[in-house]
């Protein structure tokens, strides 16, 4: 397998911050990296020396098999961004940025003009296409900025947190784009903070913390290092929270997780559905506030991966 | 070894990119109607409290006040459209514009090669709507229209000039708030020049200042070309000397800071 991206012991600091310190990763061709990390984890800062915009440090950075520092020209041929905010002009229309994309990716003007419908009937912008971007919202943005990303065909395609600070629905849609692009061959590395969207569209998934490599692999095979799914239960009494804990102890799911503050016990299961019909019978008679089944969040994939809680957990309890 | 084979795209060369970038910053003015309202107001306000307020204060030999005075304004006009011009390069720097630029295969230099078009475009334009205000208020040129012409093209050139520094002020500045608030440094450097009075009623040691900053240069060339003889008389000095000043320091300006600002750019 080609690799089309190939970074080792990459360093950067800013300052007394090391925003890379060490890092390795490889990605073969034909897939879809996440990149999960908590904020200041260094995700921007690498995709950024990905597409040549960072002077690293330290260490090598392979892109399509060209280095970035000494072929940053060819380097910049394969691979497109779009940034951790979206980088389209609110003084000109829909169909303007993308063409003005495209003719600066070396397309001539008619074919600028032809990349640039077709995105925008992709991505469903085609009716708002001639309006001012001023006026569209923050999904439409973003997307528009991934279609501007796209208009000069790319091998590689670096998305930086792409769904941050959207709705849910526009969440979806943008999922559904990028999904798209990936059936149709580009491959994508991505970050973000949400475990379920690297979940939902990567086929490899890498962990970042401080500037360096945590855990990497498939989601199946985190998840089996992570546990499936969390069952949370909220008690409405404080003296139930660790007869609740005893109950699901005895059901022998995975470690049992208490937090008599907020009166929550929460443990990780592999089988959702039927362990949390189990789980309901075992604390039956209890006064509960609320039974929730949901995906890890991203400070309980790092506890289950690392033995330690992520730097922002950390930074919250400081605080509170 | 197998990505060797990967497709190299396009590259796209430096007429086309810098077009298609000055056009983005153009239509980014256009756009902004109350950008544009707001400005040609706060100029002709301006204008017209020198005009009348301390217009009536100042006599000058030979020469009516809102003749002396409309050469500053003119002139000094492609200043404070610079602030402007420094805010939306720490814009484009800070929200992606600029890395997008950077992750594309165009000429590195495109960036700033379309600013400084765009801008300088914008620039002939405000220079002409505070010379159409300025004949509304009575100033009238006593020289040829060629002088004119040629007094025009001198400011359109020193607004060029200052563009290389008010970029370079937008790479620095790290925020467009903070951008803007440095370039408005222009506001005392324009007062400590001829541009609104003549530097012969300031105090000596002020005068050694303003009687040879850039500023006081491209004033007077101007009022030496649309004014003719008594401006000269005024001035102290021929209308060569004054061109010959103005061209120097536009020249020295640029070679300064247009290298800076590449410079600044390529490192960041
Ligand atoms: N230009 C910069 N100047 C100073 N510090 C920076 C700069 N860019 C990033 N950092 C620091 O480097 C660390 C990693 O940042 P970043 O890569 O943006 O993380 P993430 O994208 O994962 O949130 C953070 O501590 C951040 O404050
Ligand atoms: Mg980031």
């Amino acid at each position: 397998m080609a690799l089309m991206i190939e970074a080792t012991g990459l360093t950067k600091r800013f300052g007394k911050t090391r925003a890379l310190d060490g890092l390795d990763l490889t990605a073969e061709t034909g897939r879809v990296v996440a990149l999960l990390g908590p904020n200041g984890a260094g995700k921007t800062t690498f995709v950024r020396a990905v597409a040549t915009l960072v002077r690293l440090d330290g260490g090598v950075l392979r892109v399509g098999g060209y280095d970035v520092r000494r072929d940053a020209a060819a380097v910049r041929r394969i691979i497109a961004l779009a940034g951790q905010f979206a980088a389209v002009e609110p003084a000109m229309t829909g169909r303007e940025n993308l063409e003005m994309v495209a003719r600066l990716s070396g397309r001539d003007r008619t074919s600028a003009r032809s990349s640039a419908s077709s995105v925008l009937d992709r991505f469903g912008l085609a009716e708002v296409a001639d309006q001012l971007v001023r006026t569209y919202s923050g999904g439409m943005r973003r997307k528009l900025d991934l279609g501007a990303s796209l208009v000069g065909a790319p091998r590689l395609l670096l998305l930086d947190e792409p769904t941050t600070g959207l709705d849910p629905r526009s969440r979806i849609e943008l999922w559904d784009a990028i999904r798209e692009l990936v059936g149709q061959g580009t491959d994508v590395l991505l970050t973000t903070q949400y475990l379920d969207e690297a979940d939902n569209l990567a086929s490899d998934v890498v962990i970042i913390d401080h500037g360096r490599v945590v855990a990497a692999g498939t989601p199946s095979e985190l998840k089996q290092r992570v546990g499936g799914k969390i069952i949370e239960i909220h008690a409405r009494r404080e003296v139930d929270v660790a007869r609740i804990a005893q109950a699901l102890q005895h059901l022998d799911h995975g470690e049992v997780h208490l937090d008599p503050a907020t009166r929550r016990v929460s443990v990780s299961v592999e089988d959702s559905g039927s362990e949390l019909m189990h789980t309901l019978k075992a604390v039956e008679g209890i006064e509960l506030e609320d039974v929730s089944l949901r995906q890890p969040r991203l400070d309980e994939v790092f506890l289950a991966l690392t033995g330690h809680p992520t730097s922002d957990r950390v930074l919250e309890r400081a605080v509170s | 070894m197998a990505l060797a084979s990967m497709s190299i795209g396009r590259t796209t060369g430096l007429g086309v990119s810098t077009l298609q970038i000055a056009q983005r910053a153009l239509l980014r003015y256009l756009r902004t109607p109350q950008l544009i309202i707001l400005g040609t107001v706060q100029n002709a306000l301006f204008l017209l409290c020198f005009r009348y307020v301390f217009g009536g204060a100042i006599s000058l030999p030979g020469i009516s006040y809102v003749d002396f005075l409309l050469p500053g304004f003119i002139t000094t006009s492609v200043l404070f459209s610079g602030i402007g011009a420094a805010t939306v390069v720490a814009e484009d720097l800070e929200q992606g514009f600029v890395d997008r630029l950077r992750s594309l295969p165009i000429p590195r230099l495109s960036f700033l090669a379309g600013r400084a078009l765009a801008d300088t475009a914008w620039n002939a334009w405000g220079l002409l709507v505070a010379t159409g205000v300025g004949f509304a208020v009575g100033f009238r040129i006593h020289s040829s229209l060629l002088d004119a012409l040629a007094a025009l093209g001198l400011c359109v050139a020193f607004g060029f000039a200052f563009e290389w520094f008010f970029i370079l002020l937008g790479l620095m500045a790290g925020t467009p708030q903070a951008a803007q608030g440095m370039a408005l440094i222009v506001f005392p450097f324009t007062f400590l020049s001829s541009a609104y009075v003549p530097v012969a009623t300031m105090p000596g040691w002020l005068q050694a200042f303003a009687a040879h900053q850039p500023i006081t240069y491209m004033v007077d060339v101007v009022r030496a070309l649309t004014q003719g003889a008594p401006a000269e008389a005024l001035l102290g000095h021929s209308t060569g000397y004054w061109v010959s000043g103005a061209l120097l320091w536009t020249l020295g300006i640029v070679a300064v800071f247009a290298p800076l600002a590449v410079l600044k750019y390529r490192r960041s």
